[in-house]
Formats: structure tokens, C-alpha cells, sequence
């Protein structure tokens, strides 16, 4: 066999290139803090669930896209009540101000997790990750480890949440 | 924790006389108590709906038994409209039923806590069933065809329809729990806003 074959070449690029992104991604993640990323758990046969969690931005971005292996499709959603009629929409990504928490939380936006892989009990660990834009749309990718609840977790006071007229 | 409301209810500001049984702890919660009832009508967090006609359903439990709220006399009824892919309104509603069972004591054994699916394609009995357990195991879940469903909602004023996201679909709907007393006389819907403590206090004050 004379032919050198580069796919052994090809992989081991593509390894360290991997390693070097990671790292980078690593490091990027400084200017994202999330806090509490939490999943509320399922039972048997239900497609879908909500993540939450908050984001502080140290740089102005935009949350554009989650991503997660759990489910065939991850959106971000927004909640609103209207006249005691609760709406949920899709929202084509969250603005990040920089330095300001911005709340994933019950009530508000949430990450939906539909057609999940399996059922999710609680203190299982799923892995998401989130798709940032800064101001120059430049986009990374910041991996997040969300922590299953029961079913019944407590949210916060639904009274404290913000509504929209 | 009271937190105070981000917008009163229409018409809510009114004053009404001081009711010498005053039950309220938070004189600004008196903002909340409704209109449209006599001197003596007890302050409500939620919306009293004393007088309106009591809507009714013709659903099945999780275990396929017929059910219709004249089933349920004797007991007072939380009924709460909503789906079991709900990320996050109808949990909390559910578990705030079970805090409010919680402060109620020895008295909450005697509630019955319903629970109407909007969504009955995909809450099949199986789900719906695993899903109120989940919460608690004494919580009931009632669902039927698209009509019963539909005439079931009407029947409650409770609005739903179903709104398409980007992959399937999701239920926007009414976020209210209903009160109907042990004589099963429609009495008052609790807001999504209200915390269990409120809840259980207009539950005394009514039940």
C-alpha cells in the first residue's frame, strides 16, 4: 500500500482543532455566567418540558439557539399572561444586556425541550448548549449541564413574575 | 411571601366599608378584594364569582369512569383547565394545589382537585394519569373528545386554542382555577398570580 491514507491525519487535526475550540470556548465562557440551569423532570410518555436557568452576560449578546441531544427539536419560548389566559410563544432568540441577569424562569422565557429521547427523572443531567451572538455576531457555542427536578419543583412566586399587558 | 401585584384587576380599586371580620393580614391585599358585591361580601384574593351560572362537564377519569362535576358533590372543587406538555403554568398551578392543601390541614381532605385536560390528542389516560400522580396522588384527571372538551371549556368560560410553534404545537389557555363549594355552586376563580396563601384564605373564607 503505497497510498498514504490522511484520514488518521484528518482525525488527529480534527482532535486537536476540537481540544483548541474547546479551550477557546473555555475561555469564552467567562463572559457568560449561568446560574442554576435546572430541567423540570417528565413522566412516562410526555414529549416535551422546559429548561430554566439565568444568564449574565458580561458583554452585550443575544441567546440565538439552544441545542440538545435530549430532544429532536430545542426552541426558546416565551410566556405571557394575558386577561388570566396563559400564551407561549417561540421567540427567534433572547438579548443579553451586558452585566444584566436575564431570567429563564417560570413564567417568562423558557427553553422547550419537545419530542424529548426519553423521559427525564429527577437528578438526571442534561446537556444543552447554548448558541451566543455577541455584538459583532460573532456566535459561540456554551455547554450547560441542567440538573432534573421533580415534576412539582417549586418555581418562584408567580406573583413576582413581570406580565405583559 | 405576599409580593405585591403588578396590576390590579379592573375595577378592583374600590373601596368598600370596612368589613368587620376582616380576614386580610396586608391592608394593600384589600386592592384585590372585587366590585360588584354587597358590604357584607367576603374580601376575595381572587375573583368572586358568586351568582355566576356553574359550568359542568361530561368527561372520563384516568380510569375510564364517566365524570360530571354533580359527581363531585359533597366536596369542595378546585378545577383547573390545562396540558401535561405545559412547560410551566399548569406545574406551578398543580403544585401551588398542593401547598394549598398543605395550609389548608385536616379540612383539605375533603377537597377534590381536577384537573381538565385542553389537549386530549396527546394527553392520552395513560399520561394524564402518570402526570397528576406525579404531583399528587388524590389529584384527578379528566379528559373526553374534542367536543366534550370544547363543551366542557365553554361551559367554564375558559378559553384554549391550539397555536403552532416551530416544531409541533402548543395550548394557549385560561390560567384560572375554579372554586365550587360541597353544594357545587360555582364561587370563585383563583388568579395564577395568587400565592397558595391567598388561595387557601379565600378557600376559608368561602369553603
Amino acid at each position: 500500500m503505497k497510498k498514504i491514507s490522511i484520514k488518521p491525519l484528518a482525525a488527529a487535526f480534527a482532535v486537536c482543532a476540537l481540544a483548541l475550540f474547546n479551550q477557546a470556548a473555555v475561555a469564552q465562557d467567562a463572559t457568560l455566567k449561568i446560574d442554576e440551569p435546572w430541567v423540570r423532570a417528565t413522566v412516562p410518555n410526555q414529549h416535551a418540558t422546559g429548561v430554566f436557568m439565568r444568564l449574565t452576560s458580561s458583554a452585550a449578546g443575544r441567546l440565538v439557539a439552544v441545542e440538545s441531544d435530549a430532544a429532536k427539536h430545542v426552541e426558546v419560548h416565551e410566556m405571557a399572561m394575558q386577561d388570566n389566559v396563559m400564551k407561549m410563544r417561540q421567540v427567534p432568540g433572547i438579548d443579553l444586556p451586558a452585566g444584566q441577569a436575564v431570567e429563564l424562569k417560570p413564567g417568562g422565557y423558557h427553553v422547550m425541550l419537545i419530542d424529548l429521547a426519553r423521559q427525564i427523572t429527577p437528578g438526571d443531567h442534561i446537556a444543552l448548549t447554548l448558541v451566543v451572538e455577541d455584538a459583532k455576531q460573532q456566535q459561540r457555542r456554551v455547554p450547560v449541564d441542567a440538573i432534573a427536578r421533580p415534576l412539582n419543583a417549586s418555581a418562584a412566586p408567580a406573583a413576582d413574575h413581570a406580565h405583559k399587558k | 411571601m405576599h409580593s405585591p401585584f403588578l396590576h390590579a384587576p379592573a375595577g378592583a380599586a374600590h373601596d368598600h366599608a370596612p368589613d368587620p371580620r376582616r380576614r386580610l393580614l396586608l391592608s394593600s391585599l384589600a386592592l384585590l378584594a372585587l366590585t360588584g358585591c354587597g358590604p357584607d361580601a367576603p374580601k376575595l384574593h381572587g375573583m368572586d364569582l358568586s351568582g355566576m351560572p356553574t359550568g359542568d362537564f361530561q368527561l372520563q377519569d384516568t380510569s375510564g369512569q364517566e365524570r360530571r362535576l354533580a359527581d363531585y358533590r359533597g366536596h369542595p372543587v378546585m378545577l383547573f383547565f390545562g396540558f401535561t406538555q405545559c412547560p410551566d403554568i399548569c406545574p406551578t398551578a398543580l403544585t401551588r394545589a398542593i401547598e394549598i392543601k398543605g395550609l389548608l390541614g385536616a379540612d383539605a381532605d375533603k377537597l377534590r382537585i381536577l384537573f381538565i385536560t385542553v389537549d386530549p390528542e396527546r394527553d392520552t389516560p395513560e399520561i394524564l394519569r402518570a402526570y397528576t400522580q406525579a404531583f399528587d396522588p388524590g389529584f384527578i384527571g379528566l379528559r373526553g373528545t374534542a367536543e366534550q372538551t370544547r363543551a366542557a371549556a365553554q361551559s367554564f368560560k375558559v378559553f384554549y386554542q391550539k397555536v403552532p410553534t416551530g416544531s409541533s404545537y402548543t395550548m394557549d389557555h385560561t390560567a384560572l382555577t375554579y372554586l365550587i363549594d360541597a353544594k357545587g355552586t360555582l364561587r370563585a376563580a383563583l388568579r395564577h398570580q395568587q400565592t397558595a396563601e391567598e388561595c387557601a384564605q379565600d378557600l376559608r373564607t368561602l369553603l
